[in-house]
């Protein structure tokens, strides 16, 4: 069984959508005993990531989701909170992954948000078994975790260089959607849900 | 690098994909589900799917209709027509739409922008925006290209960004339908004063319009409709010339080697 995460922050369909194509049960929770009993969990997360912080703080989630030892995949602003910080609400987050999330200066050649697809390169471990660098999946973001030790995978928008995948023991962390990624993006579920 | 998007347009009337010419005239083309997993499949990037039924139980429908596109649909995918309120969006949003598209509602009441982009996000409101030129003016219109307004397209546009849309699609009426290129050269202003992107829509023919509206054109994304429904062009070899053009574009390799 898998958990997603339900903790007011956004819509969690198409998500939900992803895994009924893959076959996958899932259940949808903020119960710290559901999710702790859980094979895996989602963190799904569209909008603020300092209103994301505060509505997992406001569950008692943050240790919760931290003493887990099986695997979670945080995807966009979900990801983006299990970085140490983030620029957006100049909030203090998880601190999972060693890295700092920082917004897309502006630049007339790189549109800010990063909307659309993008290929992802220096791709690394099973969350990609399959994969040679190079696909594309679909971002919508303003701000972006830095290249760090756990980065997976790495995609350019404009000038900038960041973390598109990011991986630190049991946890990993998409800053792209992958059940928006067609093809390519189930492939990515798919791997995460074998894992 | 960041892809140019395609994107097939559908408009719908009771489930069915339907076309027009010229905002006039209807014809059905196909089931809405069906062509947009077709879609999906040959490399598009994106739908949009516009609700052109006028009435409730039509309104119902598509709601519904969204639900069925949501759960086998694995690409994004915009929904419009008929949003006047921020309930309206919430119910697709609810039904699973990506992004919603406002147009004649924002026009008579600019701050449905704000308010459904402050509650959901500037990523899930495209402000669609139908002009065309009267007397050197692109001016816009309301209700399907109905009816005219006094608005200013560029200044439009730029208040719609201001108040937190996400994207602007921009169908130029004196090319729509007509088959014979986009209007590149007001594209090309538009990206010139938004920092959002922009999706041209109105004139596709041949790939070469493509190509020209997303380079010289400087558009984002290019949204067309017939070429597509009728199989004039298809998704794959559009993306294939593209490539072949050095446009950026995300290319679905087991598709193209078929």
């Amino acid at each position: 069984m898998i958990a997603i995460v339900d903790y007011n922050t956004g819509n969690l369909r198409s998500v939900e959508n992803a895994l009924e194509r893959l076959g996958c049960e899932y259940v949808l929770s903020d119960e710290p005993s559901v999710l702790v009993a859980a094979d895996k969990l989602i963190l799904p997360g569209v909008g603020n990531a300092a209103d994301a912080m505060m509505q997992l703080r406001e569950r008692g989630l943050v240790p919760v989701i931290k003493s887990l030892r099986r695997p979670v995949l945080g995807i966009c602003v979900g990801m983006q909170i299990m970085c140490r910080d983030s620029e957006e609400g100049g909030v203090e987050c998880m601190g999972i992954f060693d890295s700092h999330v920082r917004r897309f200066a502006d630049d007339p050649r790189a549109k800010v948000p990063h909307m659309g697809w993008n290929s992802i390169h220096n791709l690394e471990g099973k969350l990609f078994r399959g994969f040679d660098g190079g696909e594309y999946v679909y971002f919508v973001h303003s701000y972006a975790p830095d290249l760090c030790p756990d980065t997976i995978a790495t995609c350019t928008h404009g000038e900038r260089m960041f973390s598109a995948a990011l991986k630190y023991e049991n946890f990993y962390g998409t800053q792209f959607h992958p059940e928006k990624s067609g093809d390519i993006g189930s492939r990515i579920l798919r791997n995460f849900v074998e894992l | 690098m960041l892809a140019k998007r395609i994107i097939p347009c559908l408009d719908v009337k009771d489930g069915q994909v339907v076309k027009g010419i010229n905002f006039n005239g209807l014809r059905e083309v196909g089931d809405a589900v069906e062509m947009g997993m077709r879609y999906s499949c040959d490399g598009a990037d994106e739908l949009v799917y516009l609700d052109i039924s006028a009435t409730q139980t039509g309104r119902r429908t598509f709601v519904d209709l969204v639900e069925r596109i949501s759960s086998v649909i694995n690409i994004p995918f915009t929904v419009g027509g008929g949003i006047s309120e921020l309930d309206d969006a919430s119910r697709l949003l609810d039904a699973g739409a990506d992004k919603i598209s406002v147009n004649s509602a924002a026009l008579r009441n600019p701050s449905l922008i704000d308010r459904i982009a402050s509650k959901y996000g500037s990523q899930f409101v495209v402000c669609a925006i139908d002009a065309k030129q009267v007397d050197g003016r692109w001016l816009c219109s309301t209700h399907g290209g109905s009816v005219m307004t006094e608005v200013e397209l560029f200044s439009w546009a730029r208040e719609a960004q201001d108040r937190g849309a996400g994207e602007i699609l921009f169908t130029s009426m004196d090319h729509d339908g007509v088959k014979n290129g986009y209007a590149c050269e007001t594209y090309a202003r538009l990206a010139e004063i938004l920092s959002i992107p922009v999706i041209a829509s109105g004139g596709a023919g041949k790939i070469e319009d493509f190509r020209d509206v997303l380079s010289s054109g400087r558009a984002d994304a290019a949204l067309a409709a017939s070429v597509f429904h009728y199989g004039e062009i298809a998704v794959p070899v559009l993306k294939k010339a593209l490539s072949a053009y050095g446009v950026p574009v995300r290319c679905n390799l087991e598709v193209l080697l078929d």
